[in-house]
């Protein structure tokens, strides 16, 4: 067999590079790819992304993050447990169905089946009712002032196509069969999908019926997704010009690409924030040299930890300047921030060191740091550099560095000392951050509090903003909260993590805090 | 011989019901599948109640023998991150990770093999010293940065070949194909180079070894001295005789070409078994963990029964004797 390297060149890939069209198809890239097309399926990142571009949810965040109409033009409270939402009217599914209350009730109540990753979102709902063609009313246990925050990512789908195609609930896995909404899909949203094809090629190409088509550019007219596992292979396509936007740029690729002419990255901060976590609740650490107490149990031991880590050292060496040190897990983005909370000092070992004299530990101890290898920007890298950090000031850490699928579950199963964990809050509320991470692991609350930390007071605190629709005073119980928490320093913030997205010079996607592009808005500039 | 195709298939089965007992035991340390299914705000009763549902709560031995039987009806199960049949994503993978493994083995046996009789047959020429030097980088540089490095040359620089994918497919029936496209040809130059490279340089020194052997024989020296042409010397009769080893070689590689397909269809980016396997691992997908790991304990299986088998087709000596038991 002879290989002939011909020299014909892809040519027609390249003309796309100095093409000044003002519409056109775009090729984009991740590392991952959707997970299902179902939009009740998967509750994760990439998934979520993808699917906005086919289907909708009634309200929606705008680029300042605030929460602006989708397929609900306005919202309300009537009672303290009912809110009303009024349907854009004229809108129509993929397949010419038209949307009413009725597609919304059904989209509801399958977001609430067992089998969907969505009833988070609509926890405490008591029952979604029609009132009329345009008009659905949202009934919960108890007042919720949250309501509207949660429905961002539940996405609207059409009850005429699902009860067509056998696909009133999502994906149960002990079924034999796939589900039609895996690969399949009807929505309302800009893009009308063309071909499936998992981890290889997705596509989908302008809804010319979008009701939304005055309000945003909808230049794109054909939008690939593909999927590039492999980071150099990602970067080498957009450099080669394969692939117009790449969404996920390594770190170590950012200045290389900035200094490319045809090429423009975009930075921003992203709704998310690094941290460890201690176990402060047991009597004796089991990976620890010290043996009938808990270092950790100890305020000043974690506010040891807090003074050594150097955390512009790490944004210099580790992330090279793409990240925002933090004193706190709480992102600028969420309600309940206050710029105080991350005033960093630089990093103190005498301090630290006088912290660690004081709780009786001199010479140090050492423990077990369980860190995930595969989950977030450069979290091995981060826990390595921590690793020296905490050894000048006497903590020698044992470095335990595995995958997410085995890193996470020691967390649940509250087999780790020590951890370093990233945190998202899809609802922007410091209240989601509270139940989850700091209020006492019950019922369904405390899931991801791995620390084992309880404090009644503040457990009653939280739950009281559940209910608690009097928006300056949650906000000041917020405050109240943050100060008991942050006092305790039950977690060691490291930072919050930046995005950064990279792109033909003629296409310019801003980085949204939720790492979601909505190619609707994309405008091409004319060189 | 029908008795001994006999035997090497039972030994086959034997050899994937012990892949399977290994497989699933090691299951049970590759990680929480539930924590990767469910997403951040599952509850811890959400998160038992769908390890329930899956039968991660079942004893050992029950999960096992459910896998065999399933495994012999031919349902492989659910993918826990597709939410797709297994089989299916099997049907759709196998023609890539195959066509790119036939391609490189071809690759690698016919220029392994010319390569070899001409670095034997040369042993002092300059071109075939830098072969062999070159041939030496091919072996100590890793699969991963070769295609790397490829790609870099081929595809950012020059812009002759694209930097992932398999390109326009055809295809035909079950089967897809990237042979009958322009792009498709395009996009396995490179990964058949790189997976092929390797396997080239062991074919390649394996021959000229054996080659150099063989022309020092006697039966050589007397078939120089009646006159034979060179040519026929060296490929008709020294060749042949080097087959055996090279056979066995070659039959032996292709498993661990499945293997390193892992790392090429990782880079890239190529819809195989291999990125298959990697995502499944990342993602703790256990029914396709399981599969991909029987469908490689039946290549190899079957590829030495082949191998077995052409034994017979080369060495005339085996032929002769019915009762060639091994």
């Amino acid at each position: 067999m002879r290989l002939k390297f011909s020299a014909l060149m892809l040519g027609a890939a390249m003309a796309l590079v100095a093409t000044a069209a003002d519409a056109r198809a775009v090729k984009w890239a991740r590392a991952a790819d959707a997970l299902t097309l179902d939009p009740h399926g998967q509750n994760e990142g990439p998934t979520i992304a993808f699917n906005g571009q086919v289907y909708e949810a009634l309200i929606t965040r705008d680029n300042a993050n605030k929460l602006v109409p989708a397929l609900a033009t306005s919202w309300k409270l009537v009672d303290p447990t009912t809110w009303e939402f009024k349907l854009r009217q004229n809108v129509k599914f993929h397949n010419g169905d038209a949307f009413t209350a009725d597609d919304v009730v059904f989209s509801f109540q399958r977001a609430l089946q067992p089998t969907s990753d969505y009833k988070g979102y609509l926890a405490n709902t008591k029952e979604v009712v029609k009132v009329d063609d345009h008009t659905v009313q949202l009934k919960t246990n108890g007042p919720n002032p949250l309501v509207a925050d949660n429905l961002t990512t539940v996405y609207i789908m059409s009850k005429k196509w699902a009860e067509a195609n056998n696909a009133t609930k999502p994906q149960d896995f002990k079924n034999k069969e796939e589900n039609f909404a895996v690969r399949n899909a009807n929505g309302t949203g800009p893009f009308v999908l063309v071909s499936r094809e998992p981890d290889v090629k997705t596509v989908v190409k302008r809804n010319d019926a979008y009701w939304g088509r005055g309000e945003a550019p909808l230049e794109i007219t054909e939008l690939t997704l593909t999927t590039i596992k492999q980071d150099a292979t990602r970067v080498a396509a957009l450099l080669s010009g394969e692939v117009d936007v790449v969404q996920d740029v390594p770190v170590q690729d950012i200045e290389r690409l900035k200094s490319s002419p045809n090429l423009r990255v975009t930075e921003g901060p992203e709704n998310r924030s690094i941290f460890f976590g201690f176990d402060v609740g047991s009597k004796e650490l089991a990976s620890s040299d010290v043996k009938g107490k808990n270092p950790f149990a100890d305020v000043r031991v974690r506010q040891a930890v807090n003074v050594a880590i150097n955390r512009q050292a790490i944004q210099r060496v580790v992330m090279r300047g793409q990240s925002v040190p933090a004193g706190s897990i709480v992102g600028p983005f969420v309600n309940g921030y206050k710029k105080e909370y991350d005033n960093v000092g630089q990093p103190d070992v005498g301090k630290a060191k006088g912290l660690l004299a004081a709780a009786g530990y001199p010479n140090g101890f050492s423990v077990s740091l369980h860190c995930p290898n595969d989950r977030y920007l450069n979290d091995e890298a981060i826990c390595q550099a921590s690793v020296g950090m905490l050894g000048q000031i006497g903590i020698k850490l044992n470095l335990l560095s595995q995958s997410k699928s085995l890193h996470f579950p020691a967390l649940q199963n509250l087999k780790s000392d020590f951890y370093l964990l990233g945190w998202g809050v899809p609802t922007y509320d410091s209240d989601y951050i509270f139940s989850y991470l700091y209020h006492t692991r019950e019922g369904t609350r405390g899931g991801w509090n791995a620390t084992r930390y309880s404090n009644p007071e503040a457990d009653k605190l939280i739950q009281s903003l559940s209910n608690e629709t009097d928006l300056p005073k949650r906000n000041a119980t917020i405050t109240q909260i943050w100060d008991k928490l942050l006092a305790d320093q039950v977690y060691v913030a490291i930072h919050h993590q930046m995005l950064a997205h990279a792109m033909k010079n003629d296409i310019n996607v801003p980085v949204r805090p939720d790492n979601i592009i909505f190619f609707k808005d994309v405008a091409f500039k004319k060189s | 011989m029908i008795a001994y195709t006999l035997r090497s298939l039972a030994q086959a089965v034997m050899v994937m019901l012990a892949v399977a007992l290994l497989a699933f035991s090691m299951f049970r340390f590759v990680g929480d599948p539930v924590a990767n299914m469910v997403g951040q705000e599952a509850s811890l009763k959400e998160r038992a109640e769908l390890a329930e549902r899956l039968g991660l709560n079942d004893p050992f031995p029950i999960q096992f023998a459910n896998f065999v039987r399933d495994m012999t009806r031919g349902e492989f199960g659910m993918s826990y991150r597709q939410g797709r049949p297994v089989a299916d994503l099997l049907r759709e993978r196998v023609p890539a990770t195959v066509e790119l493994a036939f391609l490189s083995s071809l690759f690698a046996l016919v220029f392994g093999i010319a390569l070899g009789v001409y670095t034997a047959i040369n042993r002092r020429g300059i071109l075939a010293n830098a072969v062999m030097s070159l041939s030496l980088v091919g072996v100590s540089l890793p699969t991963f940065l070769i295609g790397i490095g490829l790609i870099y040359l081929f595809a950012v620089e020059l812009r002759w070949l694209p930097s992932f994918g398999r390109g326009d497919v055809v295809r035909l029936g079950w089967w897809s194909t990237g042979l009958l496209t322009e792009t498709g040809r395009k996009s396995l130059i490179m990964p058949v180079l790189t997976l092929g490279f390797f396997q080239l340089t062991l074919i390649m020194r394996l021959v000229r070894a054996e080659m150099l052997e063989a022309m020092r024989t006697d039966y050589i020296k007397f078939a120089r001295a009646r006159g034979i042409p060179e040519r026929s010397i060296s490929f008709r009769h020294a060749l042949r005789n080097t087959m055996i080893p090279v056979i066995t070689i070659a039959g032996l590689q292709f498993g661990s070409v499945i293997a390193f397909a892992i790392v090429t269809e990782t880079v890239f980016q190529w819809p195989g078994l291999g990125a298959l396997f990697v995502q499944a691992v990342q993602f703790v997908d256990i029914p396709v963990m399981a599969a991909y790991l029987m469908f490689v304990a039946l290549v190899f299986a079957v590829v030495n029964l082949a191998v077995d088998l052409l034994y017979f087709a080369v060495d005339p000596r085996l032929r002769g004797t019915t009762a060639a038991a091994k």
